[in-house]
C-alpha cells in the first residue's frame, strides 16, 4: 500500500502540522551524517547548499563541467509567486486552485497547497541572494501573466531567469564549498544506486574524465537529477539531459510514477533536418503579446506579412476567448498539431505556426517589445536569420518537461528508504500539465524548502545506526555490475551508431507517445522498441574504451535506459484509458476534440514496480477533500 | 555540402596534441556547427576510429558549456555568439576550418577539444556569492532597486561562463568573468556589505589560477555570446583601488 504520509489538519495547517512533528536533529550530531546529492540544478544545488548550511556533510555531483551549466539555466521565462504584487486578486489559494486544474487533478492537493504556500517565501530569497529580477522605475519587482492563469504571478530576470536564479543557487553552493561542508564532484555521472538492508546507502559514480568507477557512501541519498524528454531525442532539453539515474533507482526498487505525462512545449522551433540534435524553445512569456495563427487557406503560398488579417485564423483566441494565446500548454500544443496535421502548416516542411508580434508592436511601441523580449528576439534570429520584429516567428510544438518521475511521499522520498527525488525527476506537484513558470518554482522549492525540513525525519534514525562504508560487498556488487554493463556495450562491435538507435527511439517515441496517443499505436511502439533495444545490444558501436574521456560510451549508458523508459511509458500512457492534461488518449474526447477525463476510474496516481524485468501497477488513489475536480475549461 | 575540418586532437592532459584533417561531407547550411561534428563522429564511428571529444549542453547559448576557436576566433566567425548558436551558412562550401581548444594556462587540455575550466569556479567561490543562508530573507519589496540599477546588474549577471573573453585574450586573462560577477553582486544593495572582501578576494585568486593580467584590447568584449561591457573591467579595477585604499 502507498502511503503518501500527508499530515492531518486543514489544507492551510498540514505543513505547518508536519514541521511541528518532524523529527530534529541537533547541530553536533548533523555533522556525523553524510548526504549525497546527484544533479546541481536548482533542486539539488539549492538542497545540497542548504543541507549544508544546517551542518551536513554534503557531496554533490553533476556530469557537467561546473555546477552551474545545470539545464535550469535554460528555463527563460520566470517563476510564479503569490506575492500578489499586482494587486489583481491573487493569493495562495488562487495559485493552488490554477496548479491543479493546470494539472488536470491529477496530482495531490496538499502537495500542491505547499508548493503556493513557500512560492512567496521563495522570491524573498532569491531576491537576497542577488537575483536582478526585471524592477518598476520606483524600485517593486514586475510581473506578467503565463499560459493558464489570469493572474501576473511572474517573476523574471530579462529572459534568463532560470540562468538567475541557478547562478544564485550555485553561488550559495560555492559559498558552502568554500565552508568545507559540500564537497563537489563536477565532471561525475552517477550510474547506480546501493541499496543495503533496503536502505540506500551511496551511489557507484563514473568519473568521466579518467574513466574510473567510483563508490560514494552515504546516510541518504537525493536524486535531483531533472527530466528525461531526451527519450524522444528531439527535445528542448540539454544534450546531457538524461533518466539514468531515476531508472537505475526504479530498477533497484523505487517506484515511477505516471511515466508517460510528457509535457509538450507549444513555442518551440520547428525541425529543420534529420541531423538536428535539438529543438530550441522560445519563452512561453511570448504569448502574453505574440498572437499565434495560421493562415486559413490550405497550400498558402503568399509570404506571412502579405496574408491579410481576413485570412488568418487566430485558431487559439477563437477556441479558448476567455485565455486566448496564454491557453495552457497541453492545449496549445494539441491545437497546432491538429491544424498542422491537417495541413494549415507554415514553413518549409509546413510543420510549424505563426507567432507573431505586429498587433503588439503596434499597440506598444517597438521599444517595448524589445525591452520585454529583446535577447529572445536575439536568440531567434541567431537560429534562424530572420528577424521577428519585421515578420512571425514560426513556432512548433517540442518534447519539453516530464511530469512524470520517481513516485514520492509527501516528505519526497521515493519508495526506497533514505532514497529521496527532488525537482523535475519527481512526480509531485504537476499533475498531468505542468503550468508555466511552475517548474523553477516547483525545483527551487523542493530543494531549498521541502527536502531540509523532512529529512531529518529520516536521518534521526540513521544516526542510532552504523554508517556506511564502501567496502561493503553490497558496493562491490553494484560496482562489478556497473563493469559488467560497461564492457557488454564495448564489446558489441556492431556497425551502427549510439544515435542511430536514438533517432529511431526518438520516432517511434513522438509518433506514438508524444501529443496524442491510441491503444494500436502505444501497442505497435512497445514491439518497435523491443526490436531496438535487440538490435542496440547487437548492433551498436561504441569505440574508444572506458578508462579514458569517451563522450560516445557516456551517450550510449544513457541510451540503454532511455529505451527501457519508452517502454514504461508507453506501457503507463497504454494503461490509463482516459484522456488528462498532457496524456491525451483519442479513443477518450469529448465531441469538441477536448480530453475526456474519468474520475471514477482512473482518479488516481500510476505508480509502476519494476518487476522481475517487467511492470507492476500500483495506485495511489488521490482523494479531494478542498476542491471538487470539475471540467477543465479554458474557454 | 563539404568542408575539410582540421581540428586538434589530444589523448589527454599529459599527451603532445596535434592537428588531424578531416574531409566532410553530406552536410547542409541549417545544421548548426556542433551538428556537423556529431556528423562527422558517426562517420568516425563507421571506420571504428575514437570520436572527438568537444563540449556542449543545452545548444541554445546559455549554459555556457560549449566553446572552441574556430579559424582563429573563440566561438567563431561572428561577434557574441556561442558556439552551438553558429550554423553551417556562416561557412563557404569547400572551407577548411580549423578547430581548436581554448588555450590558456589557467584552461589545460583535458581531451581533443576539452578544456578544464574549473578556475572559473574557483574565482566565484572566493567571495561571488551574498551570504545570506536560506530561511533569512526579508520580504522582496522591502529592499528596493532602482530600475536602472537592477538593469545593470542584470547586464552584468548575464555573463554564462564560458571562458570566450579568456580564450580571446592575449593576456589570457579572466578580468571580464570576474568582473561581471562583482559589478552584478556589488551593485545591488543585499550585494553591498561584503563589497570590499569580494573584489580583493576574487581579483587575488584570478591571479593565483594563473590568469594574464587586463590591457584593455577589447578582444574579449567583442567574442563575448552576452556582450559584457568592458566597462565592467575599469568599474572593477576602481572597486579594488577603493577597497584596498580606502577599505
Amino acid at each position: 500500500m502507498l502511503d503518501a504520509k500527508i499530515p492531518e489538519g486543514s489544507l492551510e495547517n498540514k505543513w505547518r502540522n508536519y514541521q511541528l512533528k518532524a523529527q530534529l536533529i541537533n547541530p553536533a550530531n548533523k555533522k556525523k551524517l553524510n548526504v549525497i546529492v546527484v544533479g546541481s540544478g536548482l533542486a539539488g544545488a539549492g538542497a545540497a547548499a542548504t543541507l549544508a548550511e544546517l551542518g551536513y556533510d554534503v557531496k554533490c555531483f553533476c556530469y557537467q563541467d561546473s555546477a552551474r551549466r545545470a539545464h535550469s539555466v535554460a528555463a527563460q521565462g520566470g517563476i510564479n509567486a503569490a506575492k500578489n504584487y499586482q494587486h489583481d486578486g491573487d493569493s495562495v489559494w488562487r495559485m493552488f486552485y490554477d496548479t491543479l486544474k493546470g494539472g488536470d487533478f491529477r496530482s495531490r492537493e496538499a502537495n500542491v497547497f505547499r508548493l503556493a504556500e513557500l512560492s512567496a517565501p521563495l522570491i524573498d530569497h532569491y531576491v537576497q541572494q542577488g537575483v536582478p529580477f526585471a524592477r518598476e522605475y520606483g524600485g517593486v519587482l514586475v510581473n506578467r501573466s503565463f499560459g493558464g492563469v489570469q493572474v501576473q504571478r511572474t517573476f523574471y530576470a530579462r529572459g534568463q531567469t532560470g540562468q538567475q536564479l541557478l547562478l544564485a543557487a550555485y553561488s550559495q553552493l560555492y559559498k558552502m564549498k568554500r565552508a568545507k561542508k559540500v564537497e563537489m564532484f563536477p565532471r561525475h555521472e552517477m550510474l547506480d544506486i546501493v541499496v543495503i538492508d533496503g536502505k540506500a546507502k551511496g551511489i557507484i559514480a563514473r568519473d568521466l574524465v579518467t574513466g574510473q568507477l567510483k563508490r560514494f557512501a552515504a546516510d541518504a541519498v537525493v536524486l535531483a537529477t531533472g527530466g528525461y524528454s531526451r527519450v524522444f531525442r528531439l527535445s528542448t532539453l540539454a544534450i546531457g539531459c538524461n533518466g539514468s539515474a531515476i531508472w537505475k533507482a526504479h530498477k533497484r526498487g523505487a517506484y515511477f510514477a505516471a511515466p508517460s505525462f510528457t509535457q509538450i512545449h507549444p513555442t518551440a522551433l520547428p525541425q529543420t533536418s534529420e541531423a538536428q540534435s535539438k529543438l530550441t524553445l522560445m519563452s512561453e512569456s511570448l504569448r502574453n503579446d505574440g498572437r499565434i495563427w495560421v493562415p486559413k487557406k490550405k497550400e498558402e503560398s503568399r509570404k506571412a506579412n502579405e496574408i491579410p488579417e481576413e485570412d488568418r485564423d487566430y485558431y487559439l483566441e477563437r477556441r479558448y476567448p476567455s485565455f486566448g494565446n496564454l491557453a495552457p500548454r497541453d492545449i496549445a500544443s494539441r491545437a497546432a498539431k491538429e491544424l498542422i496535421d491537417a495541413g494549415f502548416g507554415v514553413g518549409r516542411l509546413k510543420n510549424a505556426v505563426y507567432l507573431d508580434f505586429k498587433h503588439a508592436i503596434e499597440h506598444f511601441g517597438l521599444e517595448t517589445i524589445k525591452d520585454r523580449y529583446g535577447n529572445l528576439f536575439k536568440m531567434y534570429k541567431k537560429i534562424t536569420g530572420v528577424d521577428a520584429y519585421k515578420e512571425p516567428m514560426q513556432i512548433s510544438p517540442a518534447a519539453h518537461f516530464s511530469m512524470g518521475g520517481l513516485w514520492v511521499d509527501y516528505e519526497l522520498m521515493t519508495t526506497i528508504p533514505g532514497l529521496y527525488a527532488i525537482g523535475e525527476c519527481n512526480f509531485s506537484d504537476h499533475g498531468a500539465n505542468r503550468l508555466g513558470a511552475n517548474s523553477l518554482l516547483q525545483a527551487s522549492i523542493d530543494g531549498y524548502f521541502v527536502l531540509p525540513n523532512t529529512i531529518n525525519n529520516y536521518l534521526a534514525s540513521a544516526l542510532k545506526e552504523d554508517h556506511p562504508t564502501t567496502d561493503h560487498p553490497e558496493f562491490e556488487k553494484v560496482e562489478k555490475e556497473v563493469t559488467e554493463q560497461i564492457s557488454r556495450l564495448l564489446a558489441v562491435n556492431g556497425n551502427k551508431t549510439v544515435d542511430h538507435f536514438h533517432r529511431e527511439l526518438g520516432k517511434v517515441m513522438w509518433q506514438e507517445c508524444a501529443m496524442s496517443r491510441n491503444k494500436e499505436g502505444l501497442e505497435k511502439a512497445i514491439v518497435q522498441i523491443e526490436e531496438i533495444k535487440e538490435a542496440f545490444w547487437n548492433e551498436v558501436n561504441v569505440t574508444g574504451g572506458h578508462l579514458e574521456m569517451n563522450t560516445e560510451l557516456e551517450k550510449a549508458l544513457r541510451l540503454a535506459d532511455f529505451i527501457e523508459l519508452g517502454l514504461l511509458m508507453c506501457n503507463d500512457a497504454l494503461q490509463r484509458e482516459e484522456s488528462c492534461g498532457a496524456h491525451f488518449r483519442e479513443e477518450y474526447q469529448t465531441n469538441e476534440g477536448e480530453a475526456l477525463r474519468n474520475d471514477d476510474t482512473y482518479s488516481y496516481v500510476s505508480a509502476w514496480e519494476y518487476y522481475q524485468g517487467d511492470f507492476k501497477l500500483h495506485r495511489e488513489a488521490l482523494t479531494f477533500e478542498y476542491v471538487q475536480p470539475t471540467v477543465r475549461s479554458y474557454k | 555540402m563539404k568542408v575539410t575540418f582540421k581540428i586538434w586532437r589530444q589523448e589527454n592532459k599529459s599527451s603532445k596534441g596535434n592537428f588531424e584533417s578531416y574531409d566532410v561531407e553530406g552536410l547542409t547550411e541549417d545544421m548548426s556547427f556542433l551538428e556537423a561534428l556529431d556528423h562527422l563522429n558517426e562517420l568516425l564511428v563507421a571506420q571504428n576510429q575514437k570520436v572527438i571529444a568537444f563540449e556542449y549542453d543545452c545548444r541554445e547559448g546559455i549554459c555556457g558549456q560549449c566553446g572552441v576557436f574556430i579559424n582563429g576566433r573563440a566561438h567563431g566567425p561572428h561577434d557574441h555568439m556561442t558556439t552551438c548558436q553558429l550554423h553551417m551558412r556562416s561557412f563557404k562550401d569547400g572551407e577548411t576550418i580549423v578547430v581548436e581548444p581554448w588555450r590558456a594556462t589557467a584552461f589545460p587540455v583535458i581531451k581533443d577539444l576539452v578544456v578544464d575550466r574549473s578556475a572559473l569556479d574557483n574565482i566565484i567561490e572566493k567571495g561571488g556569492y551574498i551570504s545570506a543562508k536560506t530561511g533569512t530573507a526579508a520580504e522582496a519589496n522591502a529592499i528596493l532597486i532602482a530600475k536602472n540599477v537592477a538593469d545593470r546588474a542584470m547586464d552584468a549577471a548575464a555573463c554564462i561562463g564560458c571562458g570566450a573573453c579568456v580564450a580571446s585574450c592575449k593576456n589570457s586573462s579572466a578580468a571580464l568573468f570576474t568582473a561581471a560577477k562583482i559589478n552584478h553582486l556589488s551593485s545591488l544593495p543585499q550585494g553591498k556589505h561584503e563589497a570590499t572582501q569580494r573584489v580583493l578576494q576574487m581579483t587575488r585568486q584570478m591571479e593565483l589560477e594563473g590568469f594574464g593580467s587586463c590591457t584593455f584590447t577589447g578582444a574579449c568584449e567583442v567574442e563575448c555570446p552576452e556582450g559584457i561591457s568592458l566597462t565592467n573591467i575599469a568599474e572593477m579595477n576602481a572597486r579594488r583601488a577603493k577597497a584596498k585604499w580606502l577599505g
